[in-house]
């Protein structure tokens, strides 16, 4: 004792503090502790919430606008979208350079599906632009080919726009690296060498070929004609050949006999609602890398020059859609706990060895497929089935207005109560279970009648049985869509079955995504809300 | 360390003979395609012959053509494509050579000739609608109905006529086929329908005459449900696809009837998936080039009643290979039935599908 109250800290057998020493101990435990939960953490990691996150990420990702038409993007936020006119001209000819590419990626189809899920019609426009985009221009590529025939040739488009450190490492041997700019043709030909880098670029990976061989396509001659008119000096930085063709060829632009070809008419022609600026309002709406769309559509709102605004009556159907997922999925937990507590509670209250014979009775449904239980139910259900039969036989209704039950919301809580019985069932039964019974007869000893002893004592101590199968039944109810889609008919599918459609029919992942992150937050705020009025302490599953 | 001397070792062996890797095969080819006897007549007519030839090959079948783009569109994101034929409706297989997933095939190249060498391009002729994919059948969505329980109807529009024809009927949960026979039976001519569908008005008139029997629809989403439907008389007519009636009506002897008037065609092929490794791809050509010539085509008649894609094989369709019974008759290509025909628009309902399919949603729902 004396020795503490001298030398200030407390010190453990081997001289440390023993605070410190204490605290690396509990520390050391924490570490086993976690090294043992690891390869479950990793595991849920990598297979559940990763995964989870990656889908819920496509609710607001939105990069394939600006990855497929970079060129396109840009050029068109200078256009004023309430002009009630389509974009001048430059936005067309970015189009060109960037729809060329992306046609021959197989990419713009993707971008038209994508901006078709705002405004229809954009798919096809896509889709038959790209098979004629690489005729943008070809005025530009006859002309230049017909001033001098060295333009037809793919060895003058080296000479003018590779580096020539590249062309000096093509000529080794094995695989062609990647196509490199000279510096003169990027500072002088801008539009141009941009063009052809994207050509060169993507015959070498698409088509394994080089650029060395292939004539480019006839929006690289349009960008060229744009690069010498707007500065007709650019020949100037070359040398050679290259000078003098270029200079041909400014020379015959200034003059003012080269036949100008507009990429606008080129667009038009292909397609009238080129021409349309919705077509382009909804491009420039969607060309950031994020988007707020698909939540706004999952809500039943649409993006406007105001702001978002609902959308038209007869396309609104998600809000009514979560509103029926709730009610329904609670008529549910109320009908399982109405029909499992008796249940339960006689599992609870016999002998064991009886018990055991009426649980497996409980449980044998549930190792039964749910597609064979949901269609024992339209048999069972539907107006020329067992129960309307049974019903018509027995004279209480007429044969001609058999009963509707099945195809409605009615017949979706019937199957799926039957479906969820068992996952209200167990837990109750197990907290049921640990009820002494001693406590029932101390109350009915006291003077209670049955049903006071049974309100006052016996239920408050099955209540966290009956919060843990409610939460279980809810949540599972809620993402339910196999029983609804079959026998659910159209007044009782759940949003669900709208999120598989999306999914895997109309294969806009991107709604579905933002669908299924509303579904997560409302049962997160519902088992917070729940936590907040029950408490989460009150909930046992065994 | 094993790993990098086996991939060193294929590099060589790829390198010094790169002729003899091309040509190699890989033994194993997975199959996609619908199940039930629609993926029966396939392993019959084409996948047993097949494997008489080639015992080595091992064939899976996987059951998800409802799914396929979705699925090769994760695969092909995953990186990792584990099909290596999918059968797929036209409109499906166009989704998937727009967004590349799919191969685009040399149909000349690729397909046999027809025994007069007439090229396959042209033996398939129109029904080749995208480059990426090879057709094999015709089918069609048509209506069947109970001969026991009303009269015989003779045109599509029975199923809008609640008075003559009392009971339910049973229609496919989705707008296609649907939004055109409401058309159609409103008064809209034929070749007019995708016009007026185009416009708002259109879509309401649509809607408006489905409206007249909304509460006398059931809907459904997988193609057995009519069949069972008809049987169980919970309905008296209903749309599915022909085979499907033709499989209830001859080999279950149903009291179902055909009503043909206003059948809806569609196709059906195969789809290579992109980025096939070589030699799988090699066992893939090989395959299609067996399984999509002539004989097979016919033969793939004579246990379902959907009609051979190519022109050549129609006349050596046979009898059913189990009742006799000839099967030309029951073909939807059948001049006797193919009288009045919905031509179903693909360009149109690409663009307009979604759009569609919320109103229509919507109005399922109110």
């Amino acid at each position: 004792m004396s020795d503490i109250t001298q030398s200030g800290p407390v010190l453990a057998a081997d001289g440390r503090p023993l605070k410190r020493s204490l605290a690396r101990a509990l520390r050391m435990q924490k570490i086993r502790a976690l090294m043992l939960i690891a390869p479950l953490l990793l595991f849920v990691l990598l297979t559940f919430i990763l995964p989870i996150a990656d889908m819920l990420f496509r609710s607001v990702e939105n990069r394939i606008v600006q990855d497929t038409l970079p060129q396109t993007v840009v050029a068109v936020q200078d256009w004023d979208a309430d002009s009630g006119e389509a974009p001048p001209d430059a936005v067309y000819e970015a189009l060109a350079y960037d729809l060329v590419v992306a046609a021959e990626r197989k990419q713009h189809t993707r971008v038209g599906t994508r901006l078709n899920y705002e405004t229809p019609g954009i798919s096809s426009l896509f889709r038959k632009a790209g098979r004629r985009v690489d005729e943008v221009g070809e005025g530009y590529l006859k002309q230049f080919a017909a001033l001098d025939p060295a333009w037809g040739e793919p060895q003058t488009f080296m000479s003018v726009f590779a580096d020539p450190e590249w062309l000096a490492s093509r000529a080794g041997a094995g695989d062609e690296p990647p196509f490199q700019l000279s510096e003169t043709a990027h500072d002088a030909l801008p539009k141009a060498s941009g063009a052809y880098m994207n050509f060169a670029r993507t015959i070498q990976e698409e088509d394994n070929d080089s650029p060395a061989e292939e004539e480019p396509w006839a929006p690289v001659y349009m960008a060229l004609h744009s690069d010498l008119a707007a500065n007709p000096q650019a020949a100037q930085a070359f040398s050679g050949d290259a000078q003098r063709l270029l200079q041909e060829a400014a020379a015959l632009i200034e003059s003012g006999q080269m036949e100008t070809e507009s990429a606008r008419d080129a667009f038009v022609k292909m397609d009238k609602d080129w021409a349309d600026p919705e077509v382009w309002r909804t491009l420039k709406t969607y060309a950031g890398k994020y988007t707020n769309g698909y939540f706004l559509n999952a809500a039943d709102l649409q993006k406007s020059p105001d702001g978002p605004e609902l959308r038209p009556e007869d396309e609104r159907i998600y809000g009514t859609l979560f509103l029926r997922t709730l009610i329904m999925s609670l008529a549910i937990t109320c009908s399982c706990i109405v029909l499992g507590y008796p249940v339960a509670w006689i599992l609870a209250n016999l002998p064991s060895r009886t018990a055991n014979m009426l649980m497996i009775l409980v449980l044998l449904p549930f190792w039964t497929s749910l597609l064979v239980r949901t269609s024992a139910w339209k048999v069972m259900l539907q107006q020329q089935g067992v129960i309307n039969d049974t019903l018509v036989w027995l004279g209480l209704v007429s044969d001609s207005d058999r009963l509707v039950m099945i195809n409605n919301q009615f017949g979706t809580i019937v199957a799926m109560t039957h479906i969820l019985l068992p996952f209200m069932i167990l837990p109750m039964y197990s907290v049921m279970q640990t009820i002494n019974p001693t406590y029932l007869r101390a109350a009915k000893s006291l003077g209670a009648t049955n049903w006071t002893a049974f309100w006052r004592v016996y239920f408050p101590q099955s209540v966290p049985g009956i919060g843990a199968g409610s939460i279980l039944v809810f949540i599972l109810a809620i993402g339910y869509y196999i029983t609804p889609e079959l026998v659910g008919g159209t007044k009782g599918v759940f949003i669900s079955n709208r999120i598989a459609f999306h999914i895997s029919q109309s294969l806009n992942w991107g709604l579905a995504a933002a669908l299924g992150t509303i579904l997560l937050v409302i049962v997160l705020a519902l088992y917070w809300a729940y936590d907040k009025i029950v408490g989460i302490d009150n909930v046992k599953l065994g | 360390m094993k790993l990098s001397k086996m991939s060193a070792l294929a590099v060589t062996t790829a390198l010094c003979a790169p002729s003899a890797f091309a040509e190699e095969m890989a033994n194993e080819l997975t199959l996609v395609s619908w199940g039930g006897a629609y993926q029966a007549s396939q392993h019959k007519a084409y996948v047993e012959p097949y494997l008489a030839q080639n015992p080595d090959v091992k064939i899976i079948w996987d059951e998800s053509s409802a799914e396929a783009v979705a699925k090769i569109r994760a695969m092909n994101e995953a990186g990792n494509v584990t099909w290596d034929l999918v059968d797929a409706v036209a409109s499906d297989s166009m989704r998937l050579c727009d967004e590349g997933l799919a191969e685009e095939i040399d149909h000349d190249e690729v397909l046999a000739a027809a025994p007069d060498g007439t090229p396959a391009s042209e033996d398939f002729g129109d029904l080749i609608v995208s480059d990426c994919f090879v057709p094999q059948i015709v089918y069609s969505t048509t209506f069947g109905y109970r001969t026991d329980l009303i009269d015989q109807p003779d045109s599509v529009c029975a199923i809008f006529d609640t008075e003559k024809y009392p009971g339910k009927r049973s229609l496919q949960k989705r707008p296609i086929d649907n939004m055109e026979w409401a058309l159609y039976c409103d008064g809209v001519a034929k070749d007019e329908i995708y016009d007026v569908l185009g416009t708002d008005e259109g879509v309401d008139q649509a809607l408006a005459k489905l409206d007249t029997i909304k509460d006398q629809v059931v809907w459904w989403t997988a193609g057995a449900e009519t069949p069972q439907l008809l049987a169980d008389g919970e309905v008296v007519m209903g749309s599915t696809f022909n085979g499907r009636l033709f499989s209830a009506i001859a080999e279950q002897n149903q009291p179902i009837g055909m009503l043909w008037d206003m059948q809806s065609f569609d196709l059906d092929g195969w789809v290579i998936p992109a980025g096939l490794p070589a030699d799988r791809k090699a066992r893939v050509m090989d395959f299609l080039k067996f399984a999509t010539d002539t004989q097979r085509l016919a033969d793939q008649a004579a246990y379902i009643s959907y009609g051979p894609a190519r022109a050549s094989s129609a006349p050596l369709v046979g009898k059913h290979a189990e009742l006799g019974i000839e099967m030309a008759p029951h073909m939807p290509t059948d001049p006797a039935n193919a009288g009045n025909v919905h031509t179903y628009d693909y360009e149109w309902w690409a663009d307009n599908r979604d759009d569609l399919d919320a109103k229509f949603q919507a109005w399922l729902a109110k």
